[in-house]
């Protein structure tokens, strides 16, 4: 299990050099940072001197790849590349274009992030499974049917439609809670009930019935059909037998995303002024701050394949017969 | 010559894949084997119902994709060459110049004839007055909007409702006299059928739709000349021309992103799959990689460096049109190449489980070359998973649309499309009173479009994915009902892939 791990962990090495070779293609070789120094100081009158001033404040000022000037291994490691890859794997994100320093502001709006993300995802997944639960036990009845109707309309609305129609709904028209905003302490919770109310319904439509679909697939297996002929009752089949074995399928499409609710959700986050991750990625986009976007685009791969290891690890404890070695 | 003809890139795409839609039918029905699934998709009415819908959207995406610039009348007088408006127009702003030259000074609702906000108005007098004024074109013929505008719109309304039936009732003839003719029996008997859903394709589902479509669509026609139907916005403009042009820029997205990304993924995966080895490290890796980033980030950062590309190259692209047109093109593609990932993991399973089957061994053993073998043995085995992924990948790239757009890298603001709508229009809650209209109407055309290619990628889907067929039979054969199809080893699923260590 250990070994296993630490394997995965170590594969995980040249897919993190991938995706930084990516990002960094993306951003210096399809724009040079001279590029980036006109468009952020302006396309028109830039003086050489201050794009060079601009490069040298973000440590843009050297070769990309390969530096001619210097001797021996230097010739690769005083180049824009090594440097920024290192200082990524060191978690040194540098400094935003407004000065603050990244990783600090990461570390900081994680937890405004995790307090949406995790009680959507927790509610959620208790949510759509006993909705799917339910359409599975009454399967083939108009429950079912009208139960699939709705998930179709309700997959056909647009997230963004869910967050104004809401805000509008509960904020405006009921003024139940506040319509955005963030607080401090015991304040908080009521400017978290209606962005997690929303998340959950969001997502209902596309989960629910994916679960129901997992629930069919495994309604069809033999052991099923054992089960019921010892005399089970259908609700103890559903619920202590295929509950249980539909549970593989499950994992792999929840855990993966744990280590993702810290990155937060780009839409609501902003809709609702959440000072988290999301927006602040959202923000760095508006203002086009690259340093920020490498950043988060980083840390997405890397929690990305940290939840994939963690599905694995999840498979051995909800299944015996799964053996990682 | 009246106009002269303008292919933008992203036409050009448009019509080849036209022109590959229309190769595929041609294909499928030569063929037996891949018509038969097709059946099953005529045969489901939510399916056939959709596609109606679905096809009203299209007719209308593909008039707004013929380009062209119309001649202006050359005032000089000279004999010398014509000239064209700079400005680039697609037939469907012209047949709906009333509603893209009448603009208002500023937002009214639907139907409304006077303007939606106070303005001070010179009385005969001499003295003044804040009151709302008469619009100029919305309701403009009435001469006394408070007591005549509900019958007028009324009386509009059945009119168009009616010119709708009238064309509702043409064809459903038409199609009960070609069933008839085909069949060799009488009229009425073929239209009890259709009645009875007694056809081979389900068209009466296809009749009831088609009513619904066409009464609507005759009383807004009949409508929207003389009132802006779903009002107008900040600076005057008619909301249902908005919206009409939206679904243009939605069915672009959701169809070029696919052709975009199924050279890589077909390409890739039946490579990794067929050759294994380094072949499939090499490709496992990448596409491993290129999935491990969040694929909003990744779009994020390939549109900010586009823009930065764009910026700072303005002698590419002549006209805004082509600015935007350039824009969206590149749009798709980023979307592509970040979406082969999963579809690519999808074919090379299949390939894996192929590759072992007797059939490719014995071609192997009389020497047929991989070439050959990959195109004729295993490319049409595994175009059931493309088609499933094409079209259930399709809502979901009309929805990213608005979200992309929302968060600033989606499509040109000048372009009109469903994320440009919503975004302008999500302040509008918030005034007071309220505006509501604009995301009413993005809402309900959204709502339609993604909700019929979600029901027609359903039907799709059961017809062609043999484990999908599996569970529907067994749960038709709950209902008593009997399906003679052949029993077929379900598609290896992707959730495998990670199993194994």
């Amino acid at each position: 299990m250990l070994n296993y791990i630490i394997r995965r962990l170590l594969y995980a090495i040249p897919i993190l050099i991938g995706v930084n070779l990516i990002t960094f293609t993306l951003f210096f070789v399809v724009n040079t940072p001279d590029d980036m120094a006109r468009m952020q100081l302006g396309i028109k009158r830039v003086t050489p001197e201050a794009i060079d001033k601009w490069k040298q404040e973000r440590g843009y000022d050297k070769p990309l790849m390969f530096n001619q000037a210097e001797n021996g291994v230097a010739k690769f490691t005083r180049t824009v590349f090594f440097e920024k890859s290192i200082a990524m794997f060191a978690f040194r994100f540098g400094r935003a274009d407004d000065g603050r320093d990244i990783a600090h502001e990461i570390k900081t709006r994680m937890f405004p992030s995790l307090a949406i993300a995790l009680p959507v995802f927790l509610l959620g997944l208790g949510v759509y499974l006993v909705f799917a639960l339910t359409m599975v036990f009454f399967r083939a009845t108009y429950v079912d049917f009208w139960g699939v109707v709705l998930c179709v309309a309700l997959m056909s609305i647009s997230s963004l439609f869910y967050i104004i129609g809401g805000q509008f709904l509960i904020s405006k028209l009921w003024h139940l809670v506040p319509i955005s905003g963030y607080g401090q302490g015991l304040d908080i919770g009521k400017f978290l009930v209606l962005p997690v109310m929303i998340g959950v319904i969001s997502g209902a439509g596309a989960n629910t019935r994916w679960y129901r679909t997992i629930f069919l697939e495994e309604m069809g297996k033999d052991y099923v059909r054992t089960a019921r002929a010892k005399g089970l009752p259908e609700r103890i089949v559903l619920f202590r037998h295929v509950l249980r074995n539909a549970l593989i399928p499950i994992l792999t499409g929840a855990v993966v995303v744990i280590p993702l609710l810290f990155l937060g959700s780009l839409i609501a986050e902003s809709f609702f002024g959440i000072p988290g991750l999301g927006s602040y990625t959202i923000d760095a986009i508006h203002s086009q701050d690259f340093a920020v976007v490498r950043a988060m685009v980083f840390l997405g791969s890397l929690l990305y394949i940290v939840g994939l290891i963690m599905t694995d690890i999840s498979y051995t404890l909800v299944d015996p017969r799964v053996r990682l070695e | 010559m009246f106009f002269k003809p303008v292919i933008l890139w992203t036409d050009a795409l448009v019509y080849l894949l036209v022109a590959i839609v229309i190769a595929l039918v041609w294909y499928v029905r030569r063929n037996e084997h891949f018509a038969a699934p097709w059946r099953r998709v005529g045969r489901s009415a939510s399916g056939m119902a959709a596609l109606t819908v679905l096809a009203f959207f299209v007719i209308i995406g593909l008039l707004d994709t013929v380009h062209l610039r119309p001649a202006v009348e050359n005032k000089s007088g000279g004999s010398g060459e014509t000239a064209y408006s700079v400005e680039v127009l697609s037939l469907l702003d012209l047949i709906a110049t009333p509603l893209r030259t009448r603009v208002e000074k500023t937002y009214s609702s639907p139907f409304a004839a006077y303007l939606y906000a106070r303005e001070t108005v010179e009385l005969p007098n001499g003295g003044q007055a804040r009151e709302f004024p008469r619009l100029e074109f919305g309701g403009a013929h009435l001469q006394d909007p408070e007591t005549q505008l509900v019958r007028d719109v009324a009386w509009r309304a059945v009119a168009g409702a009616g010119l709708g039936l009238f064309l509702w009732c043409m064809v459903v003839a038409f199609l009960a006299a070609t069933l008839a003719h085909r069949s060799g029996e009488p009229f009425l008997s073929a239209l009890s059928r259709i009645r009875h859903d007694d056809t081979a394709v389900s068209w009466r589902a296809v009749c009831l739709m088609l009513a619904v479509t066409l009464l609507l669509c005759g009383a807004a026609l009949a409508l929207c000349g003389s009132y802006h139907i779903l009002g107008t916005d900040k600076v005057g403009q008619d909301v249902f021309y908005q919206a009409l042009k939206s679904i243009r820029t939605g069915l672009v997205i959701g169809t070029l992103t696919t052709l975009m990304m199924l050279p890589f993924a077909l390409l890739l995966g039946i490579t990794a799959g067929y050759f294994r080895g380094w072949v499939d490290d090499v490709i496992q890796y990448l596409y491993t990689t290129l999935s491990s980033i969040p694929s909003v980030l990744l779009i994020a950062a390939a549109v900010l460096m586009m823009q930065v590309y764009m910026d700072t190259h303005p002698e590419l692209f002549d006209t805004v049109v082509a600015r935007a047109d350039l824009r969206l093109l590149f749009l798709c593609i980023i979307l592509g190449v970040t979406s082969w990932t999963g579809l690519c993991r999808l074919l090379r399973g299949e390939t894996l489980r192929l590759r072992e089957l007797e059939y490719i061994q014995a071609a192997h053993a009389f020497g047929v070359s991989h070439w050959r073998i990959i195109s004729r043995h295993i490319l049409p085995n595994v175009m059931h998973i493309v088609l499933i992924a094409t079209v259930m990948d399709f809502s979901g790239l009309v929805l990213a649309e608005a979200v992309l757009s929302y968060v600033g890298v989606g499509v040109d603001p000048s372009m009109i499309s469903f994320g440009t709508m919503i975004n302008a229009a999500r302040m509008e809650m918030a005034r007071e009173p309220m505006v509501w209209w604009a995301l009413f109407a993005a809402f309900s055309f959204m709502f339609a479009l993604v909700l019929s290619a979600n029901l027609f990628a359903d039907a799709v889907q059961n017809a062609f994915d043999p484990r999908v067929r599996l569970s529907t039979k067994a749960k038709t054969s709950l209902r008593g009902k009997r399906q003679g199809e052949p029993e077929t080893k379900p598609v290896s699923a992707s959730a495998g892939d990670r199993l194994s260590p």
